[in-house]
C-alpha cells in the first residue's frame, strides 16, 4: 500500500513535470502557431536567473516567482521584437530561426558562466515520508504549482479582456485588426506570457535538475511531444497528453528503468500521432480551451 | 541552353571530385587526409539531407539519427562478423530500415512538415539519451559492448572478403571519397528520374500531386528511406575516419549542424549541402582551435542571419548573381554592337534577355 502510494505520487509528479515544461510552449505554439525551438533555452534561462539571484542574496521564493518569469518574459518580448515578428506565417523559417536562437543562447550562457553546472541550490522543502518510503516535499509542491499554473492560464484566456482579444486574434487576425485590435501587440504579449511561463517552470525545476547551458535539450523533446500529442486545444490538450504520457513514462520507468520510460513515452507519442494526427484534442474535448 | 549548362556543371563536379580523389593523398599530410575523410563523411550526411529536404520537401531535423545508426550498426556488425564487407551492407540496410519504419508512422499518419521535424528531432535526442546510458557490461549485441558515452571502437575497413588486410587511413580516404561521388551521382540520377520529378511535384503541391493519382505517402517514404540509407553510408565512413563511434553523433548540436549545412549551401541543390558541410567543418574546427568565440554562439548567429537575409543559401545565390552579371554584360555588349550599327533598340534586346 505504501509502495502504491509512493509510486502514485511519483507518477503524478511525472505528469506535473510534463505540464510545467510544456505549458509555456503550449501557449506560444497553440495560440500563435509559432514553433519555438528555443523553448528549452527559455527554461534554462529561468534556471540561471534563479541561481544567480539566490547566490546574490535574493530570497529564493522571490527569485522563483518574480525574477524568473519577469526576466525570461522580457527576453521573450525582445526576441519577438527582433526576430519572430519578421517570420509570422513562415512556419519552417521560424523553426530554423528559433533553432539558431537556441544555439545562440547556449553559446552565450556558456561564454558567461562556463560549460559546467553553476552553483546549485537545494530545494526549500525537506523530505516527507509515506510509510517506509520517503519522497521529496518539493515534488509535492511542484504538483500543486502545476495545477495552479494550468488554472491561471485557463482563467487568463477564458475570463479576461486580454484573453478574449488574444483568442479572437488567433482565430482571425484580419477580422480582429479590422475591429481595432492591434494584432502586433497581441502577438508580442502572448509570446511574452509564454516565455514568462517557461521562465517560471525553468526556475522551479532548477533546484531539482541543476542548471547547465545545454539542459534545454533534455526538456525540448518532451515538451514538443507533449504539446503536439495534445493537439489544437492548448490546455485540455497539454493536460491530457501530460497525463497519458506521464503515466506511461512513470509506470514503464518503475518496471524496467528510467531510460525505457523515456523510450516508451516517445513510442507512444509516435503511435498516437499515427492514430490521431491532429492530436488528442483533434478527436476528444474539441471545444475546450 | 539550361540543359547543357547542367551537364557542364555535372562534368566539372565530377572532374573536381576525381582531382580531389587522386590529388589529396599525394599533396596533403596524413593528418589532413584523415580530417578530410571526416569532412567527406559529413558531406555525405549533408547530401542525404539535401536530397530529402531539397527535393522531397521532407524537413527532417533528425537526419543524424540515421547517420549514427549507420555508424553503430557498422561497428556492431563488423565486430560480430569479424570483417567489414558484410558489415557495410548490413549497416546501410539497418539505417534504411530505421528510416522506413519511422517514415511509415510519419507519412502514413500524414504528419505535416513541422510536426515531422519535431518528431525526427525527438527520436534523435531519445537515441542520444538511451545510448548514453548503455555503459554497463550487460548492454551488448553479440560480442559488441555498446559502451555508453565512451562509444565503441570501430574496427577499420578491410579488403573485400579478406578480414586480415586492413585499410590504412589514407586508403579509407579513397573509399570515403568514392562513396561521396557515388552517392552524389546516385542522387543526381534519382532527382532526374520520374521518381525524383514526382517527389519535386509533391514538394511543390501535395494536394495537386495526389489528385493526379500519385500515392504521395509512398513516394515520400521511398525518398526518406533512400535518404536514410545514404546518411547511414556517411555514418559508416565517419566511424572509420574517427575510429570510434559515440552517442555524441545523436546530440542536438550535430542535428543542428546538418540543418545549417543545407541552409548555408542551398536548399534545392545537391552540391550546395556538400559545400556547406565542407566549409562549416573547416570553419568550426578553425574556430575551435582559436577558442575566441563560442562555436554555438557563432553557429546560432549564422543560422539566424541566413534564415533572415540569405534564405536561398550560398550556391543558388551565387548562381543567380553570376547569371545577372552575365546577362548584364551580354546586354551591354549587344547594346554596343547595336550602337555601332547605328540602331538604338537596346530596350528590346534587354527584354529578350
Amino acid at each position: 500500500m505504501d509502495l502504491f502510494a509512493a509510486l502514485a505520487l511519483q507518477i503524478i509528479y511525472g505528469i506535473a513535470n510534463l505540464v510545467l515544461i510544456s505549458i509555456g510552449l503550449a501557449v506560444i505554439f497553440g495560440m500563435m502557431r509559432v514553433i519555438n525551438l528555443a523553448h528549452g533555452e527559455f527554461l534554462m534561462l529561468g534556471g540561471y536567473t534563479v541561481i544567480v539571484a539566490t547566490n546574490n542574496g535574493v530570497n529564493i521564493w522571490i527569485a522563483m516567482f518574480i525574477f524568473a518569469p519577469l526576466i525570461v518574459g522580457i527576453i521573450g518580448l525582445i526576441v519577438e521584437w527582433c526576430l519572430i515578428r519578421f517570420l509570422y506565417g513562415r512556419m519552417v523559417d521560424t523553426l530554423l530561426a528559433t533553432w539558431g536562437l537556441s544555439l545562440f543562447f547556449i553559446g552565450l550562457i556558456t561564454t558567461i558562466f562556463g560549460a559546467q553546472t553553476a552553483t546549485t541550490i537545494s530545494p526549500p522543502f525537506g523530505a516527507i515520508t509515506i510509510g517506509d518510503y520517503s519522497s521529496s516535499g518539493y515534488e509535492l509542491f511542484l504538483i500543486f504549482i502545476a495545477i495552479l499554473a494550468v488554472a491561471l492560464v485557463y482563467l487568463l484566456f477564458r475570463y479576461t479582456k486580454l484573453g478574449l482579444v488574444a483568442r479572437g486574434t488567433m482565430q482571425g487576425a484580419d477580422m480582429a485588426a479590422s475591429l481595432g485590435v492591434s494584432t502586433q501587440r497581441v502577438y508580442s504579449t502572448t509570446f511574452g506570457i509564454g516565455a514568462a511561463l517557461s521562465g517560471l517552470a525553468g526556475g522551479l525545476l532548477a533546484p531539482i535538475t541543476g542548471v547547465l547551458p545545454t539542459i534545454g535539450a533534455i526538456y525540448i523533446g518532451k515538451a514538443f511531444i507533449t504539446v503536439i500529442s495534445g493537439g489544437t486545444a492548448i490546455l485540455a490538450g497539454t493536460a491530457s497528453a501530460s497525463i497519458l504520457l506521464g503515466a506511461v513514462n512513470g509506470i514503464v520507468a518503475f518496471v524496467v528503468g528510467p531510460t525505457m520510460g523515456e523510450v516508451a513515452l516517445l513510442l507512444l507519442a509516435i503511435v498516437l500521432l499515427r492514430l490521431m494526427p491532429q492530436g488528442i484534442t483533434g478527436r476528444f474535448f474539441k471545444r475546450s480551451l | 541552353m539550361k540543359r547543357s549548362r547542367e551537364i557542364n556543371s555535372l562534368i566539372s563536379i565530377g572532374i573536381v571530385g576525381l582531382i580531389i580523389l587522386f590529388g589529396a593523398p599525394l599533396s596533403l599530410d596524413l593528418f589532413s587526409v584523415i580530417s578530410l575523410t571526416t569532412a567527406i563523411s559529413l558531406a555525405i550526411l549533408a547530401l542525404s539531407l539535401g536530397l530529402i529536404w531539397g527535393f522531397g520537401g521532407i524537413l527532417c531535423f533528425g537526419q543524424t539519427a540515421f547517420f549514427g545508426i549507420g555508424g553503430y550498426a557498422y561497428a556492431i556488425a563488423a565486430l560480430n562478423f569479424g570483417g567489414s564487407t558484410g558489415a557495410i551492407i548490413a549497416a546501410v540496410l539497418v539505417a534504411a530500415a530505421a528510416a522506413a519504419i519511422l517514415g511509415y508512422f510519419m507519412f502514413y499518419g500524414r504528419l505535416s512538415d513541422v510536426y515531422l521535424a519535431v518528431i525526427t528531432l525527438t527520436v534523435t535526442l531519445i537515441l542520444y539519451s538511451v545510448i548514453r546510458r548503455t555503459s554497463g557490461p550487460e548492454y551488448k549485441i553479440g560480442i559488441a559492448k555498446l559502451g555508453g558515452f565512451n562509444g565503441i571502437n570501430v574496427p577499420p575497413i578491410n579488403y573485400p572478403w579478406d578480414a586480415t588486410q586492413f585499410l590504412y587511413p589514407e586508403h579509407v580516404f579513397y573509399v570515403a571519397m568514392v562513396a561521396l561521388l557515388l552517392a552524389y551521382f546516385l542522387c543526381v540520377w534519382l532527382t532526374k528520374s520520374h521518381f525524383g520529378r514526382v517527389c519535386v511535384s509533391i514538394r511543390e503541391n501535395e494536394v495537386r500531386t495526389e489528385l493526379l493519382g500519385y500515392d504521395i505517402r509512398f513516394y515520400k517514404l521511398c525518398m526518406f528511406t533512400v535518404g536514410g540509407a545514404i546518411a547511414g553510408l556517411g555514418g559508416i565512413m565517419f566511424a572509420n575516419s574517427i575510429g570510434r563511434i559515440t552517442p555524441d553523433v545523436f546530440n542536438l548540436y550535430n542535428a543542428a549542424l546538418a540543418i545549417i549545412w543545407v541552409i548555408i549551401g542551398g536548399r534545392g541543390t545537391l552540391i550546395g549541402p556538400v559545400f556547406g558541410a565542407l566549409i562549416l567543418f573547416y570553419l568550426t574546427s578553425f574556430l575551435g582551435r582559436q577558442a575566441v568565440v563560442n562555436i554555438n554562439l557563432f553557429l546560432g548567429l549564422v543560422l539566424i542571419v541566413f534564415v533572415l537575409v540569405v534564405p536561398k543559401g550560398i550556391v543558388p545565390s551565387l548562381v543567380e548573381l553570376w547569371d545577372r552579371r552575365k546577362s548584364r554584360r551580354m546586354t551591354a555588349r549587344s547594346a554596343r554592337r547595336m550602337r555601332r550599327r547605328g540602331r538604338s533598340r537596346v530596350k528590346e534586346v534587354q527584354v529578350e534577355d
